[in-house]
């Protein structure tokens, strides 16, 4: 045993004199400190439910699962965005069992309660055998304790008392914007097709996954290579301490939210053309450019289109905006289990031809069947079966880049220890 | 009768299977050059989204959209040992039934057929991936070729399937 281990193990060891980062193991397989997390992290967190572009006319759903709630994301008649938790206010049944669709009724299938798609209470079958004093208008679907959103993502949060949405993303509206700025409108868009998928391991390893440059040239060798054969220029840099092509820093945004902040070699839909884009496109991409150009400066165009940025909104959502621009949102279902939805974003008026690119783009890295996801959904089973031997086995090394005086690369694990601190703080009640 | 079904008939079931059960083997034994072979020059590989196993691969996010040349990088990053999804590789074996054939037009013949394939890696849980086949073929002098194959799982969402690293 390190005798410069705490004698009652911490969750974390943060020591930055002797530049040493630990993660306690444990905290990724036990199923009482998942059991705490649901209350200190995702009943006190902003949770990401949906885009407002999901649902395009009055009367518009959607049904998913929000940190472990069934919730309804509808717009009522009246064009206003809500957040209903699905659960009939009579016996408890979900009112909705549609993945998505367009109604102005929830119905209730077991004794019939319906109601309005603003989630008051429409109609009670047999109403005549309620007391005088059983009053409709107390009886509608329940939202969230609160549901906010910042141009567009909507979010949950389930403590009444958490501070507004957009001080909670503090500095991450910055990066957020320079999403929105790829749209002429300031609209983007959820694409149709939801990837669905479930990796047998903790929660918590998606996220450093999701910012972690150190593994991609290990873990992605064969996407490297796929854009070699490609014609991209994958070398790596001659700069000291870099594994890729271009410089990229990692960027604390406060409140436990982070991105990195990578200069492109990979190519981007808006607008970077690569030799997988095909020479027929190249023409549409430099209009897509000027068009940035004109609407929002060099230097601000240079900032959307030559820079990718893998978000990270604490706890669970991600945003890469990168080969594509990828929404991420991850929920655990047990401590060695997570179940991820992961959805495109483009601009709504972005032509047929270019959406068809920006989805084609996507594919070469994301998703269950990309040329990288499934690379990374191996490791991060392949830690989870590891760590069974967390108990002889306690401790994970992450001081890279610790108590540098420069900026922080994106392969540093910088951006790690910034959600682990924070994820920390609120395990710890603090 | 139309045209169509009397030009389907030049091709018979027999020979579909013949086809389609051909290169189920070649995938479960993992011949992928050999397989390469039975696609045209043009060939195209989707698997639609689960929520939407209709939709058209230009306008919504599916699972995997390969044209031919994303389908030959396809094979070599599967079949490289960094391929860690696929390293080892997974065992898989598929069933093909109720083959049928929908219609033909010049020298295409359109078919479908279910199939369950089952995938097995050393530590981790089985997967069974059930759904329909529905490819395109080409009549030409060497046989028949595979000129699109889509993959339609039932599945409402991938879920415990996790990723779909192999050809399905």
């Amino acid at each position: 045993m390190d005798s410069r281990l705490p004698r009652k193990p911490g969750y974390i060891v943060d020591d930055p004199a002797n530049k040493r980062f630990l993660l306690n193991r444990e905290v990724l397989v036990s199923p009482e400190i998942l059991d705490h997390e649901q209350r200190a992290i995702f009943a006190r967190s902003w949770i990401y439910v949906g885009h407002g572009s999901e649902l395009k006319q009055p009367g518009d759903f959607v049904t998913r699962r929000v940190a472990g709630r069934p919730v309804i994301l509808c717009r009522d008649s009246d064009g206003n965005i809500r957040c209903h938790l699905n659960t009939c206010r009579h016996r408890g049944a979900v009112v909705c069992r549609e993945r998505s669709g367009n109604t102005r009724r929830f119905n209730c299938i077991y004794h019939g309660w319906s109601y309005h798609n603003d989630g008051r209470l429409a109609a009670v079958p047999g109403a005549d055998a309620y007391a005088p004093s059983f009053d409709k208008n107390q009886w509608g679907l329940t939202p969230p304790p609160r549901f906010e959103a910042y141009r567009d993502f909507w979010f949950l949060n389930l403590d009444r008392a958490a501070q507004p949405l957009v001080d909670y993303l503090g500095r991450a509206t910055d990066y957020i914007d320079l999403v929105i700025d790829q749209s002429p409108s300031g609209r983007m868009e959820i694409i149709a097709g939801t990837q669905e998928y479930d990796i047998a391991a903790n929660w918590k390893l998606m996220v450093e996954n999701s910012v972690d440059d150190y593994h991609l040239p290990t873990t992605h060798s064969t996407w490297l290579n796929y854009m070699k054969n490609s014609g991209v220029d994958v070398r790596p840099s001659k700069e000291a301490g870099m594994l890729l092509p271009t410089k990229g820093l990692a960027i604390d945004l406060g409140s436990g939210n982070f991105t990195t902040d990578n200069v492109n070699f990979r190519g981007r839909p808006v607008a970077k053309w690569i030799p997988i884009y095909g020479e027929d496109a190249k023409s549409e991409i430099d209009a897509i450019r000027a068009e940035l150009v004109a609407r929002l400066g060099p230097e601000r165009a240079a900032r959307v289109a030559d820079t990718n940025r893998n978000l990270v909104i604490f706890p669970n959502l991600v945003i890469n905006d990168g080969s594509s621009v990828t929404v991420r949102t991850f929920f655990p279902v047990g401590p060695a289990k997570m179940q991820v939805t992961a959805w495109a974003l483009g601009p709504a008026e972005e032509s047929a031809g270019a959406r068809a690119r920006r989805l084609d783009a996507f594919l070469t890295f994301y998703g269950p069947g990309g040329f990288a996801t499934p690379d990374d959904i191996e490791a991060l089973e392949l830690v989870q079966q590891g760590l069974a031997n967390w108990q002889e086995v306690p401790w994970s090394e992450m001081s890279r880049g610790m108590g540098k005086d420069s900026d922080f690369l994106n392969s540093d694990e910088h951006h790690l220890r910034i959600f682990w601190r924070h994820w920390n703080k609120l395990m710890e009640g603090a | 009768m139309a045209d169509s079904a009397l030009r389907a008939r030049t091709v018979t079931r027999a020979e579909v299977e013949d086809f389609l059960f051909h290169e189920a083997a070649l995938l479960d034994e993992w011949r992928l050059e050999e397989w390469l072979g039975v696609l045209t020059e043009d060939a195209t590989y989707l698997v639609p989204p689960n929520d939407k196993p209709d939709a058209d691969h230009r306008d919504t996010l599916f699972t995997i959209a390969d044209d031919i040349k994303r389908l030959r990088e396809r094979v070599i990053r599967i079949t490289d040992p960094n391929c860690h999804a696929e390293h080892p590789p997974s065992r898989t074996r598929r069933l093909i039934g109720n083959v049928r054939i929908l219609g033909a037009e010049d020298d295409l013949v359109t078919v479908t057929a279910n199939f369950a394939c089952w995938r097995y890696r050393r530590f981790e849980r089985m997967r069974e991936y059930v759904g329909t086949y529905r490819f395109v073929l080409r009549r030409t002098a060497e046989g028949l070729r595979l000129k699109e194959r889509r993959v339609i799982l039932d599945a409402q969402e991938l879920g415990a399937l996790g990723s779909i690293s192999f050809i399905l």
